[in-house]
C-alpha cells in the first residue's frame, strides 16, 4: 500500500491557508513538494522554495538564433547565392533586412517561451497521478491543494501523513500512483 | 480616513461588480460555454454571418475563376480595395495586442476582463487581413514562392529589400505570436473546463486541449514567466507591424504617402479603430451573456477614453499630413494635398473621414455620450467607417492623380470588390460567434486574482495594517502581485 503511492494531499480553503502550510512544509525540510492553485500564486514560489526558472535565459537564447538566422538567411540570399543589385543598394544593404530580422527574433522567442515552458512544466501530460483524488477537480475551480510526494527523502507514510494532518487543512488525501 | 477611501475609489474603481466567490465567477463564465442552452440569438447571428461569410466563399472562386480583372482596380490605382481592406483588418487586430501585452505590463487590471475576445478579436481580423495580400496576387498557389524564402527548383527568392516582403514576415510573425499568446492564456481555463464538463466527449477535447494543466505551482512559475516574456515582446512586435504596414506606402515615391509620420500615425490609428471594434463587440457581448459584473461600465469608459486620445493622435496625423504636403514646397506634394481636400473629385471622402474620425469622437469628451452606451456603440461603428475612409483617401486620392496627368484616370469599385469585402465581414462574425459559443469569453483564472480573498493575508487590501506582519524575506525580482 505505501510503496504505491504517488504522495499524500492536503485541501485548504484560501490562498493564504496554503501559502502558510507551504511554509511550514518547506521548514520541515521536505523538497518533493507541489501546490495546486486555481490562478497563478506569487507567494508560494518562495513559501515552496521553488527556484527561478532558466526559462528566461532560454528564450533569450532563441532570440539570438532568431536574429542571427533572419540576418543569415538575408545575407545568403542576396550576397552568397544570388546576388543581384535592385535600385542601386549595395548586395548586404543592412537596413532593409533589419525587419525581418527583427521579427524572426521575436518569433523565435516566442517559439521557445510557449514551448520551452510546455516542455519545462511536463506537459503535456494526459494522466497524473493528482487527478486520482476526486476533489481535485476544485483545484481549477476554487480550492488549494499542497502535496508530498513518496519519493522525498524525508517521506514516511505515518510521519508525514500525521504532518500533513498538524497543518491544519480540510482534508487530507493519499494519492495512488 | 473615510475621504481618503473616497478618493481611493475613485482613483481605483472596482474592476469587478457584484459579490462573487472564487467558484461563483468559474460558474459564471464557464457556464456560457458548458451549461446554458445556446440562446435562440446565438443561432440568429451565427446564421446571417455563417451567410453572409458565404459571400466571400463565392467572391474567391469568382476571383480565381476570371483573375483579379473582376475587381475595379486599374492603373494607375493599382491598389484598392484590396489594401484598403487588408490595412484596414490588420488594424483592428491592433488593440487586442495593446489590451493583452501592453495594459499587461503597465499593470492595468482593467484588462483582465476583455483580453480573452479582445485576443480572438486579433486572431480573426488578422485572419481576415491576410486574405488580401494572398487573393490580390490573383493566384495565391504560386503566391508561395514570391512571397516566402524556400529553396524552389526555379531558384528564385524574394527581395528582401521590398517592404512588401517585411509585410510577409511582419504579418505572419503577428498572427503566430497572437495565437500563441492567446492559447498560452486559455490553457488554465480549458483546464477548468476540462474538470467541469459532464458531457465525456466535450470533456475529452478540453482536456486534449489544455495538455493536462493541473494549476501545481511549479508549473505556474514558469507560466507566469512566460506569459510576462511573451507581453514584452508582443509590444514591439505590435508596434512593428503597423510601423511595416506603413512602409508599404512611406517607402514608395509617390505624394501622399511619402511621409515620415506614417508609422506613428499608422499604429494609432490601429489601436483607434481596434477599440472602436472591441466596443462595438464588447456591448451587446455582456447584456446577451449577462456579464455586467465582470465587463463593468467603467471598462467601457475607459475604452471610450482610449479611443479618445488614439483618435486625436489620429486626427493630429491629418493636420501633419496637410502640413508636409505644404512646408515641402514640391509642387507635386502641394498638388496632392489640394487635390485631396477640396479640388480633386474624391473631396467628398476626405470630408467624410474628418467628419468620422475627427468630429464624431469630440463627442467622448461628455460624460453624457462617453457613459451612454448607446452611443459609444454609434461612434464607435462610425469610427470604424472613419478608419476604412481613411486607408481609401490615403490609397485612391494619391494614386488616381500621380505625376503624369496623361495617366490619370478614376477608380470605382466593382461588385465583387464590395462583395469581397463584406464577406470578409461575415466571415469575421462567424469566427467570433464560434469562439463564444465554445470558449470561455472572460479569462477566469484571471478575474479570479481580481476577489479580494485571491491576496494572501489580504495585504493589498489592509496594507496599513499588515504591513508590518507580511514577512519580506522575499528578495527576488518577481514583479508583485499587484
Amino acid at each position: 500500500m505505501e510503496s504505491k503511492l504517488h504522495g499524500i494531499m492536503a485541501e485548504f480553503d484560501t490562498p493564504s491557508d496554503l501559502v502558510d502550510a507551504a511554509r511550514k512544509v518547506r521548514d520541515a525540510g521536505y523538497t518533493k513538494t507541489d501546490a495546486f492553485s486555481p490562478f497563478p500564486l506569487h507567494e508560494i514560489d518562495e513559501a515552496l522554495g521553488i527556484k527561478r526558472s532558466i526559462l528566461p535565459y532560454l528564450i533569450f537564447c532563441g532570440g539570438i538564433t532568431g536574429l542571427l538566422s533572419g540576418i543569415g538567411l538575408q545575407y545568403f540570399v542576396h550576397v552568397f547565392d544570388w546576388p543581384i543589385i535592385v535600385g542601386g543598394r549595395p548586395h548586404f544593404s543592412l537596413p532593409a533586412f533589419i525587419p525581418p530580422a527583427y521579427e524572426l527574433t521575436i518569433l523565435f522567442s516566442a517559439f521557445v517561451a510557449v514551448f520551452g515552458m510546455l516542455f519545462l512544466n511536463g506537459l503535456p501530460a494526459p494522466y497524473h497521478p493528482v487527478f486520482n483524488v476526486p476533489r481535485f477537480a476544485l483545484a481549477t475551480r476554487e480550492k488549494f491543494f499542497l502535496i508530498i510526494e513518496s519519493k522525498d527523502e524525508k517521506y514516511e507514510y505515518a510521519e508525514t501523513r500525521s504532518f500533513m494532518e498538524s497543518l491544519a487543512p480540510q482534508e487530507v488525501f493519499d494519492v495512488e500512483e | 480616513m473615510k475621504d481618503d477611501k473616497e478618493l481611493q475609489k475613485k482613483l481605483h474603481p472596482a474592476m469587478l461588480e457584484g459579490d462573487h466567490s472564487f467558484a461563483s465567477v468559474t460558474d459564471k463564465i464557464s457556464d456560457v460555454t458548458l451549461k446554458k442552452r445556446t440562446p435562440f440569438h446565438w443561432f440568429i447571428g451565427f446564421g446571417l454571418a455563417f451567410m453572409v461569410a458565404q459571400l466571400l466563399l463565392f467572391s474567391v472562386m469568382w476571383l480565381l475563376a476570371n483573375g483579379i480583372g473582376v475587381w475595379g482596380n486599374n492603373q494607375p490605382v493599382g491598389w484598392a480595395f484590396d489594401i484598403i481592406n487588408f490595412v484596414w483588418w490588420i488594424g483592428i487586430g491592433h488593440a487586442g495586442t495593446l489590451i493583452s501585452a501592453i495594459l499587461l505590463l503597465l499593470n492595468q487590471k482593467w484588462r483582465t476582463s476583455i483580453n480573452r475576445f479582445a485576443e480572438a478579436m486579433t486572431l480573426f481580423a488578422v485572419a481576415c487581413a491576410a486574405m488580401f495580400p494572398l487573393l490580390h496576387t490573383g493566384r495565391p498557389w504560386l503566391a508561395a514562392y514570391w512571397l516566402f524564402p524556400y529553396p524552389n527548383t526555379m531558384g528564385i527568392w524574394p527581395n528582401f529589400r521590398s517592404p512588401l516582403i517585411w509585410d510577409v514576415f511582419a504579418v505572419s510573425t503577428y498572427a503566430t505570436v497572437s495565437a500563441l499568446f492567446w492559447y498560452v492564456g486559455l490553457i488554465p481555463d480549458l483546464a477548468t473546463l476540462r474538470d467541469r464538463a459532464k458531457n465525456k466527449y466535450f470533456k475529452f477535447v478540453y482536456a486534449a486541449l489544455s495538455w493536462g494543466w493541473r494549476g501545481s505551482a511549479r508549473h505556474c512559475h514558469r507560466y507566469e514567466i512566460t506569459y510576462l516574456i511573451l507581453a514584452g515582446l508582443s509590444t514591439p512586435l505590435v508596434l512593428s507591424v503597423h510601423s511595416i504596414v506603413s512602409f508599404d506606402f512611406s517607402v514608395s515615391q509617390v505624394p501622399g504617402w511619402h511621409a515620415t509620420i506614417f508609422p506613428p500615425y499608422f499604429v494609432a490609428g490601429a489601436v483607434f479603430a481596434g477599440f472602436a471594434m472591441v466596443l462595438i463587440l464588447c456591448i451587446p457581448l455582456r447584456k446577451w451573456y449577462r456579464m455586467q459584473d465582470f465587463i463593468t461600465h467603467q471598462h467601457l469608459i475607459y475604452m471610450a477614453k482610449v479611443m479618445l486620445a488614439t483618435g486625436l493622435i489620429v486626427v493630429y496625423g491629418y493636420a501633419m499630413e496637410a502640413f508636409f504636403g505644404w512646408y515641402s514646397a514640391s509642387q507635386y506634394e502641394v498638388f496632392m494635398v489640394k487635390n485631396r481636400i477640396w479640388e480633386g473629385p474624391y473631396w467628398w471622402s476626405y470630408w467624410m473621414l474628418i467628419f468620422c474620425n475627427g468630429i464624431s469622437i469630440q463627442f467622448l469628451w461628455f460624460k453624457r455620450f462617453r457613459e451612454s452606451e448607446f452611443w459609444l456603440f454609434v461612434i464607435s461603428v462610425i469610427v470604424s467607417v472613419g478608419m476604412w475612409l481613411e486607408r481609401f483617401v490615403i490609397i485612391v486620392t494619391s494614386l488616381h492623380r500621380d505625376f503624369l496627368p496623361s495617366s490619370w484616370a478614376m477608380y470605382s469599385p466593382r461588385v465583387w470588390d464590395w462583395t469581397m469585402f463584406i464577406g470578409t465581414i461575415g466571415f469575421f462574425f462567424t469566427l467570433i460567434y464560434l469562439f463564444v459559443r465554445f470558449v470561455p469569453i472572460i479569462s477566469i483564472f484571471e478575474v479570479r486574482t481580481l476577489l479580494p480573498e485571491a491576496n494572501v493575508h489580504g495585504h493589498q487590501q489592509d496594507f496599513e495594517e499588515n504591513v508590518n506582519e507580511v514577512e519580506y524575506t522575499y528578495d527576488r525580482t518577481d514583479p508583485p502581485n499587484d
